[in-house]
């Protein structure tokens, strides 16, 4: 019964939240949508929590869904051991990177009195929680090895039951807790977005990379001089 | 031929007494509020210094503006900041962030303390807190911390703009019988090749069309700060407490009332004009890449006489209303600029078209080889330009990417028109010296007289020619104005909260 509300109905309902939440938010209220940055505040440890946190953890969150997404490509990926290999030493360095990042800026956080003044409740949370995230992820790389290759018969699995309706919590009941910890946090991550700064993911700014230098606007004119 | 119109601006340097009313009307009206304390949409900086914030000039610091590729055969422009791909790079991380101190950390005082203190022997005191943690703070600077230091060894010698001088005129900035200074009222410039506009990640960043008000949607800001680095003239800021980023809006909800924007209005000085002038916005590329000598003349060049019916009839086809082309006829920008050639744009080798443009300041008038200070005015001194205190390298370096023939050619009408009505009204010059004057100028008694009239003389609706907006065809008509009144100047009925 708590494996079905834990690795089920939880997360529905979170990716339920993150997702309706998410557009709702932009949709009534886009002004907040901004990665609040404080790097005009402190900006000596900010270059290098921020560097280390967004270059691991964004590769990592990359791989983790495209294992969900594309398993045999990820699988034909590290199908020699050498780069079966390859895969392990990488992620662990890029969860080093990210725990490294994640706890400077929790660290410039707490001892910058300025950086604290604009600081929310839930910034803490979100900052605590994904401090824990990576810790647990690199506990689960360092402690439960090959993971590039046990995560497509567990967390794959799993994750395409809930996808296709058809839940299979049985992949996931049976592992270790830790693994259990970094699975439902991932899910109170997501959950949260649409309630913290964590929804400035998805106003990354592709577009940067083809629109027109500069843009002159006429207020009514839709075609523009 | 694509023709915009552009409200632009022009400062009278020599008519500035640095009185700062024009920052205190702006911060007012749009940035006392929590987040926007340290910005000055308006500042007044005190030249030779090292401005607001601290050293902005020095572009090897801060990264801002433009720089031509360093090849012969048809260079293309770049943000020295940074390309496409570096800004997502440079994403998490602005590279050229100035912090808050760079500008000042914005403070108040414990008044409630001169009231709540406990009888005692000694006077209670307010003293200062910061104003983004509400800690004690020892101030060590501020928005105008070098006013009137001109000559200091400790502020002013840190001005960037000294590096390009020769020792001579170091040492004659720094003496204290030879010093001079000036004021320069500085806004946003409202660029046509903006930096802030093409660094924004987000594209949040505009021009608009009508006016050429450059402005940062708010709602599409995402708080990546890239504008901040990438304007040369440290003219946007970041809203610490909304995290988002703000900048000079030209007080547009004035301009479309038809009123002068706010420091314009309450200029002491009278030193301000406001006017529109017509461009050809298919020159812009052309216009940013020649050689930095050419800068001022080429910018010049893409401005349109109003009264050619070529011109009109080009703007009328380009949708520009009557109204504005009859504004723009008017417009006493257009004058100094184009016709007299008088203003010049602030520092023109940062390539993004600025359009404020200053008449450089003429005082003090004493010639620098003179002794005592007293000096009668007159023909001679037109000779000796190239000796009076405000060394004209100083100049050029700021107003006309260093050539100096250009800030010559503005002096020399300047005192061309000094020596003509010196002559006119108090006869100590003679009618052939003067006429003499304004021949080595190449000006006539007319063009003369004109300048006068508009700098001393000008009325209100001679200084500020507002062109006529259509508003009422832009706001949507669904829009209830009591909604929109209840809005917080952001067109968001939520109010200005920092994220949730």
């Amino acid at each position: 019964m708590l494996n079905v509300l834990l690795f089920v109905v939880f997360p529905y309902v979170a990716l339920a939240i993150g997702i309706v939440g998410t557009i709702y938010r932009y949709l009534t209220n886009q002004y907040s949508f901004t990665s609040l940055s404080s790097q005009l505040l402190e900006n000596d440890w900010q270059f290098w929590g921020s560097t280390l946190w967004h270059y691991g953890i964004l590769p990592t969150t990359v791989i983790h869904l495209a294992g969900f997404t594309v398993p045999k490509i990820m699988a034909a990926l590290h199908s020699t051991p050498e780069m079966l290999y390859l895969a392990e030493v990488a992620g662990k360095i890029l969860g080093i990177m990210a725990l490294v990042g994640v706890g400077i800026l929790l660290y410039r956080r707490l001892v910058s009195s300025k950086v604290r003044t604009v600081t929310s409740p839930v910034d803490w949370i979100v900052l605590a929680l994904l401090f824990g995230q990576v810790l647990f992820g690199l506990i689960l790389a360092f402690g439960y090895r090959w993971g590039a290759a046990w995560f497509l018969h567990t967390a794959t699995p799993w994750m395409a039951s809930l996808a296709t309706f058809q839940p299979a919590p049985q992949y996931v009941t049976a592992l270790p807790l830790a693994h259990k910890i970094h699975f439902l946090t991932g899910f109170l991550l997501f959950a949260l977005m649409p309630f913290s700064r964590l929804v400035h993911i998805v106003t990354f700014p592709t577009s940067y990379a083809w629109r027109r230098l500069q843009l002159v606007i006429w207020t009514r004119r839709k075609a523009a001089q | 031929m694509k023709i915009r119109s552009q409200v632009s601006m022009v400062f009278h340097l020599d008519k500035c007494i640095g009185c700062h009313t024009c920052s205190i009307a702006c911060k007012n009206i749009w940035t006392d509020r929590e987040g926007a304390e340290y910005m000055w949409w308006n500042n007044v900086e005190t030249k030779p210094g090292v401005g607001f914030p601290t050293q902005w000039e020095d572009q090897e610091k801060y990264h801002g503006g433009w720089e031509l590729e360093d090849k012969p055969k048809n260079p293309q422009l770049k943000l020295k900041l940074q390309n496409r791909l570096q800004t997502f790079a440079n994403l998490f991380s602005n590279p050229a962030m100035p912090t808050m101190d760079d500008y000042y950390e914005p403070w108040t005082y414990k008044y409630g303390d001169l009231f709540n203190s406990p009888l005692g022997d000694d006077q209670p005191t307010a003293r200062p807190v910061s104003r983004v943690d509400g800690k004690p703070i020892d101030i060590k600077s501020g928005p105008n911390w070098d006013d009137d230091l001109s000559g200091s060894n400790i502020y002013a010698v840190n001005d960037p703009l000294l590096e390009s001088m020769s020792d001579d005129d170091k040492r004659r900035l720094f003496s204290i019988e030879q010093l001079f200074y000036f004021y320069m009222p500085r806004i946003c410039n409202h660029c046509l090749n903006a930096g802030c506009v093409a660094a924004c990640p987000s594209g949040a960043i505009y021009k608009r069309a009508e006016d050429g008000v450059v402005l940062i949607n708010q709602d599409k800001c995402r708080g990546w700060r890239m504008c901040v680095s990438a304007c040369p003239y440290k003219k946007t800021y970041y809203n610490w407490a909304t995290g988002k980023s703000e900048k000079c809006i030209l007080c547009y909800p004035r301009l479309e009332t038809g009123q002068a924007p706010a420091c314009f209005h309450s200029c002491v000085g009278r030193i301000r004009y406001l006017g529109v002038l017509l461009y050809d916005a298919d020159q812009i590329p052309d216009a940013v890449r020649v050689p930095d000598e050419q800068l001022v003349q080429r910018q010049r060049e893409m401005i349109l006489d109003p009264n050619d019916p070529s011109v009109i009839a080009a703007a009328k086809e380009s949708g520009i209303p009557d109204g504005v082309i009859a504004a723009a006829q008017r417009s006493p920008v257009y004058q100094y600029v184009k016709e007299w050639e008088l203003a010049l744009p602030l520092h023109p080798e940062y390539r993004t078209l600025p359009m404020l443009f200053y008449v450089p300041p003429l005082l003090p008038v004493l010639n620098s080889t003179q002794e005592n200070g007293a000096q009668r005015v007159e023909a001679e001194l037109f000779s000796s330009l190239e000796k009076a205190r405000v060394p004209v390298r100083y100049m050029s370096r700021m107003l006309s990417a260093g050539n100096d023939e250009v800030v010559l050619k503005s002096y020399r009408k300047m005192i061309g028109v000094r020596i003509y009505k010196r002559a006119e009204t108090v006869g100590d010059v003679t009618a052939e010296e003067a006429a003499d004057a304004l021949a080595q100028a190449n000006m006539t008694a007319e063009e003369a007289e004109a300048i006068y009239r508009l700098t001393s003389l000008p009325t209100y609706q001679e200084r500020f020619v507002i062109p006529p907006y259509s508003r009422e065809g832009d706001i949507e008509e669904i829009y209830d104005p009591q909604q929109r009144k209840a809005e917080s100047g952001f067109g968001k009925s939520q109010g200005a909260h920092r994220g949730l």
